[in-house]
């Protein structure tokens, strides 16, 4: 036990103040959110994420905006695993084909308001898997995107201001 | 190793031809006649081999028929047998008698090509859902990538137990962490599994179809996107597969420098791994400490190399990045600095007895099973299994870098997370040998395109094991078909065996002690 107190103190806080995220690489549609529901969320968001074909790279930057660098709960961003409870479904990959309907069943199971954010090349546009028997291409041609963060995959910051930058009061 | 070929000639009785397109030609490539597919299956089973890979190709474009191809690992020497059936009688005989991975290789060969493995005792569909057309065979010539395929009724029948108190937990295709999609079915009583199936092939993107549009320089791309965590290591394997099919003599600085990524790309993966497996037995403590690690190795991968997981870094030909000497000075500090911060955190995890309570005897699969699923990489080493590409197929520069193998038996979670451990230190050597001995010189070539019907063959050892790339070309120097094997195309049929008479709540810790990749499996 001492131990690991001991590693504790010698680490501090690793977390870092955010960089500027890259500007092209965030896209925000036209969001109609009341501005209560924007205040509520904009420090208490409660993110549902899906892999709908991804390689895995997107998710791996999914994890390190939970690293205690990036430390997503210090802006209330939180993880659940029922779409039941989420704001936001964070999709990654092409869709395809085979998850189609679980991407769809996911996303009829969340409440409103429910924000959709296509993360990542693939789910953007299809990228380098484009469309074909397997792949739908991006998300939006399964389910209304809201935002769009490009990137292969996207780097934390712009995952992270990406997200944050939605409840900005303009 | 002419002796196992002297003994497979006498055993085929002379009916096997040797295949002239296969490169590089330390791989020996056989055609045999359909009959013998299967002698030749016994008498390298007999001779210890592994079956790495199985597969299929459509030949219309190169004279018709479909080519069928089994690949082995006898030692040090890999073996590809092939055989050829007609259009109209597709069927050939099943390995399954003699070769426990060829189960899901064969259902996955018969799904998506069409070809019939006669014996075979389960045909149900595998990476093709019910709501498919069952005539679709996408990897069929005849089949347009784009077609938009009709949806249609089906049922896929699950392996189901029965009895008192036996009840069932269906998981996924999402999960409840952030994971990539898989449907796993649980059959227990109380606590205890008595079966798992999973059902994979969520994530199927049409990847070996889209090969065959892109061009030989391009598909370094797509192999680079087969796995994201392993995208270093895909694109070495599909270099190398390509390069040995022309004839490329790749700079000896490219190849150091590959296998610098390579390593780093394996601590980073281990790094994290370690952690989430912790994590999962509620020590989240280690998990921020290691990703904390993690995310150093990243940051300066992106400041040297220009992007956090080295991707398209690595192309055929050789690197596109180089490394100056303040580079090679950051990563040594770098390293140093690892090594210490590690060291104390494995301490802890020796030292923490909750932990070990989790991590022993859980999740074990025995040597026995292990071989018998010719099972590789981090979980085939802690099993017993020394297997390592980087030792038996050393490519280039592995053959002149010694690299230690470490191999355990008790083939617990514990063992794969210690064989990571080690492992870890291991590639921290590695590097830093790698940085002393980089040799100068260019770290790229021209690469010329391969003549057509020729076939390239790699082994690379990734992180999570040995991944085979397989190419061949097309009449009009085209890809006529990639076939990757991903370690996950065999491993996953280990989670199953692993599993059983465990208790529910340790599944996530072993599967994410096997951590295997579902995009690399279902392609």
């Amino acid at each position: 036990m001492i131990r690991i107190l001991r590693q504790m103190f010698r680490t501090g806080i690793a977390t870092e103040p955010i960089a500027v995220a890259n500007d092209d690489n965030v896209k925000i549609m036209d969001i109609k959110l009341s501005k209560t529901a924007k205040r509520c969320l904009r420090k208490s968001l409660v993110i549902r994420q899906v892999d709908a074909g991804s390689c895995n790279g997107c998710e791996l930057e999914i994890h390190a905006i939970n690293n205690p660098i990036y430390n997503c709960e210090r802006f209330g961003i939180r993880f659940t695993a029922s779409p039941r409870f989420a704001d936001m479904v964070l999709v990654t990959g092409p869709v395809s084909r085979n998850m189609e309907v679980a991407l769809r069943r996911t996303y009829n199971a969340m409440a409103t308001p429910k924000l959709v954010v296509a993360l990542g090349d693939c789910a953007c546009n299809g990228g380098i898997f484009g469309e074909s028997y397997a792949s739908c291409g991006g998300v939006d041609k399964v389910i209304p995107v809201d935002v769009y963060i490009s990137g292969c995959p996207p780097v934390p910051e712009d995952i992270l201001q990406g997200i944050l930058k939605i409840f900005i009061p303009k | 190793m002419t002796t196992l070929l002297e003994t497979l000639m006498s055993e085929l009785g002379g009916e096997a031809v040797a295949n002239k397109h296969q490169y590089p030609r330390t791989v020996i490539s056989l055609i045999v006649p359909k009959d013998k597919f299967v002698v030749a299956a016994k008498a390298l089973k007999k001779a210890d081999a592994f079956l790495t890979a199985e597969w299929a190709t459509d030949e219309t474009m190169l004279g018709g028929g479909f080519g069928i191809y089994a690949c082995y690992r006898c030692d040090a020497q890999y073996l590809v047998v092939k055989t050829k059936v007609s259009e109209d009688d597709p069927t050939f005989p099943s390995l399954i008698k003699k070769y426990v991975p060829a189960y899901r290789f064969e259902r996955q060969m018969s799904s998506l090509m069409g070809v019939i493995p006669v014996g075979h005792t389960d045909m149900r569909p595998w990476i093709k859902f019910e709501n498919w057309p069952p005539d679709a065979w996408p990897l069929r010539k005849s089949f347009a990538a784009s077609t938009l395929m009709p949806s249609v009724q089906g049922d896929y029948q699950w392996i189901r137990a029965y009895g008192e108190g036996v009840y069932e937990i269906p998981v996924g295709p999402v999960h409840a962490g952030i994971i990539e999609p898989g449907h796993f079915r649980f059959q227990a009583v109380g606590e205890n599994i008595i079966n798992l199936e999973a059902r994979l092939g969520y994530v199927h993107k049409g990847i070996e179809k889209r090969f065959e549009v892109l061009s030989f320089q391009d598909g370094v791309r797509l192999a680079a996107r087969v796995s994201g965590d392993t995208t270093v290591a895909h694109s070495i394997a599909y270099s190398i597969a390509l390069e040995t099919m022309t004839g490329c003599r790749v700079p000896q600085r490219g190849h150091w420098l590959r296998a610098l990524f390579l390593e780093r790309e394996r601590i980073a993966n281990h790094l994290g791994d370690i952690g989430a497996i912790c994590n999962d037995a509620a020590f989240a403590f280690m998990l921020y400490q290691l990703s904390r690690l993690k995310e150093t190795l990243l940051r300066t991968n992106r400041k040297l190399f220009g992007h956090r997981f080295i991707m398209d870094r690595v192309v055929p030909g050789g690197c596109t990045v180089d490394i100056d000497t303040e580079g090679k000075a950051e990563i040594l500090v770098e390293l140093d600095v690892l090594a210490k911060q590690f060291q104390r955190l494995v301490r802890i995890y020796e030292e923490n007895p909750s932990l070990e309570d989790r991590v022993r005897d859980t999740g074990v699969f025995t040597p026995e099973i292990a071989k018998e699923l010719c099972t590789v990489g981090v979980v085939a080493r802690a099993s017993g299994l020394k297997v390592d590409c980087r030792v038996h197929q050393p490519f280039p520069p592995y053959d002149s870098i010694e690299v230690k193998v470490p191999v355990l038996i008790s083939g617990d979670v514990h063992a794969r997370v210690w064989v990571r451990v080690k492992e870890i230190r291991e590639s921290i050597r590695i590097i830093k040998h790698i940085l002393e001995n980089l040799p100068d010189g260019a770290i790229r070539t021209d690469i010329s395109m391969p003549i057509s019907e020729s076939e390239g063959f790699a082994a690379v050892e990734g992180w999570r094991g040995e991944i085979i790339y397989w190419l061949q070309a097309g009449a009009d120097a085209q890809i006529n078909r990639c076939m990757v094997r991903d370690p996950s195309s065999v491993n996953w049929l280990g989670l199953e065996q692993a599993i059983k008479g465990n208790i529910v709540p340790d599944f996530p810790l072993c599967n994410k002690s096997f951590n295997q990749s579902y995009s690399g499996h279902d392609l």
